[in-house]
């Protein structure tokens, strides 16, 4: 019992030195290794630190007189939350990854899109053994294994999310909604994994996703009510004489939703590993073993365990306000026409 | 103005990158679009398929517990009827046996009523038989007595005071 709980801590520990370790790497080892990718962290750490978080700015400006050749804790914390072209795998070495060039466009493969590919790596072995062993299932046997996880989970989406927020004509949408949730939770959780990057902290990620989300809440719009019906939809069902605001504010609206979904899934992501990052540099900026026992490693580890939540509840917001944001599209808003003409039926 | 866009927030944390993005559309359009067919079309259809099972497993319930209660039902009624039919079995026996009882009596008594009578009849006609043996006898004794007298005492004139005293006496007792 006292074993496994010490090596459960361990677990969790480890992980977080191990982050620690290539850390202290990035500020003595990289130096020399990668000039041209901190001259462009120095160049832009002034504008992200402000931006990001005032706890970093503040322990870059306490580490600032400790000497001007280190680097600053904000640059190395920018340098692991954002995307590169260096898939780093500190003390052991670091992998260059290739330019690609698609006519004018830049599609080279990054951090972030080898994440993405490893998480739907992931994602297809899992679902796809589950979807496998529910398939030679008969009826009366219960599934067991991966496949009750995934069936469990498959079902919370399809009856509490597609179908409560949805309603008529949910079946046609819940492979989106399964599909974005598993993404998004696979991509959260790969994160957490040492060595890993969080693709869902990178906005352009989340941008993609929120555009499909858009898209799919315009189509089904267009398809359930038609071009008269959205037209109605936009004016929001007011007086004529108020469209001239309402219409405006309603295409804004339109935009806007798939915006909150971009920047919270984004800020959530990118705020979990921030915080980590900046408890374990408290300890280095102090230069204190204490601080680091008492304050940064416990801390780093609540914050883990946060963000392992995390991971969870921002797969399931999006899927859950994707949903929302379907059915109050497909939603028809003269109610009373709606019960009038079922009522003939 | 999309390029100017891209210089003003390249290197933040907002950083565009649209190879970036060209790479998650794509990558997450096969991966929604596979895992449509090889996980999500069995899971769901399978779920469906419970969903559909557990449903009539409980219809099956409900129709199989009124079955039960409408046979509980029948089997009740049944039961009372048989209950019905025995008592009025019972009561129908009881009261055959009654009327059979009475009427036995009843013609044990006239039968009893009648022996008794012929009986009586029979007594009577013994008793008349008897006395009329009997007057015989004793009209026999006294003819031998008159001529055992007749013989002793061969006087006319007592035997026929004898006599007359005889006759008187014998009418006198008969009457």
């Amino acid at each position: 019992m006292r074993v496994t709980s010490i090596s459960r801590i361990l677990a969790l520990v480890v992980p977080v030195l191990l982050s620690l370790n290539s850390h202290v790497f990035a500020v003595t080892g990289t130096e020399g290794a990668q000039p041209t990718v901190h001259a462009a962290a120095a160049v832009e750490a002034p504008v992200a630190a402000p931006g990001a978080a005032p706890a970093v700015e503040a322990a870059a400006a306490t580490a600032e007189p400790a000497g001007e050749h280190e680097e600053k804790a904000g640059d190395v914390i920018m340098h692991h939350v954002r995307d590169s072209n260096v898939f780093a795998f500190e003390p052991f070495g670091e992998i260059e990854l290739p330019h690609l060039q698609l006519g004018t466009l830049d599609i080279s493969i990054t951090k972030h899109v080898v994440m993405i590919w490893l998480a739907s790596l992931v994602l297809l072995i899992v679902a796809g053994t589950a979807g496998a062993s529910v398939k030679k299932l008969s009826a009366k046997q219960a599934p067991k294994g991966i496949a009750n996880v995934i069936e469990a989970l498959v079902d919370f989406i399809r009856n509490d999310v597609a179908k409560s927020n949805i309603g008529h004509g949910y079946e046609k949408h819940v492979p989106y909604l399964l599909t974005v949730f598993f993404f998004i939770l696979v991509c959260n959780l790969l994160g957490l994994i040492p060595y890993g990057a969080t693709a869902t902290g990178n906005i352009n990620v989340t941008l993609t996703l929120a555009a499909f989300t858009f898209v799919i809440t315009q189509a089904a719009s267009f398809k359930e009510l038609g071009v008269k019906g959205y037209a109605q939809h936009l004016t929001a069902g007011t007086h004529w004489s108020l469209w001239i605001i309402m219409i405006p504010i309603e295409i804004i609206g339109q935009f806007t939703k798939p915006f909150a979904l971009t920047i919270r899934l984004f800020a959530n992501m990118t705020a979990g590993h921030i915080i980590i990052l900046s408890l374990i540099f408290i300890s280095f900026i102090l230069k204190s073993y204490i601080v680091a026992a008492a304050v940064s490693v416990p801390f780093a580890i609540f914050i883990y365990l946060l963000e392992l939540f995390v991971a969870f509840l921002q797969a399931f917001v999006f899927t859950m306000l994707s949903a929302l944001f379907i059915g109050l599209a497909t939603a028809h808003e003269d109610h009373d026409e709606h019960a009038v003409e079922s009522s003939h039926h | 103005m999309l390029t100017s866009g891209i210089i003003l927030l390249s290197g933040s944390l907002l950083d565009p990158n649209p190879g970036l993005i060209f790479w998650t559309a794509i990558t997450f359009f096969i991966v929604l679009v596979i895992l449509r067919k090889i996980a999500w079309g069995p899971i769901v259809s399978m779920l469906e398929e419970r969903e559909k099972g557990i449903q009539s497993a409980i219809d099956r319930a409900h129709a199989a517990k009124d079955e039960s209660e409408s046979i509980l039902k029948k089997n009740r009624e049944l039961l009372a009827k048989a209950d019905a039919e025995a008592e009025k079995i019972i009561r129908e026996g009881r009261e055959y046996a009654d009327k059979v009882r009475t009427e036995l009596t009843e013609k044990a008594q006239a039968e009893s009523l009648k022996m008794i009578a012929s009986a009586k009849d029979e007594i009577e006609q013994e008793k008349r038989r008897a006395l009329d043996v009997l007057r015989n006898e004793v009209a026999d004794m006294a003819v031998k007595g008159a001529e055992k007298i007749l013989r002793a005492t061969l006087d006319a004139e007592k035997q026929k005071a004898v006599v007359n005293d005889m006759i008187r006496e014998m009418s006198a007792t008969r009457n």
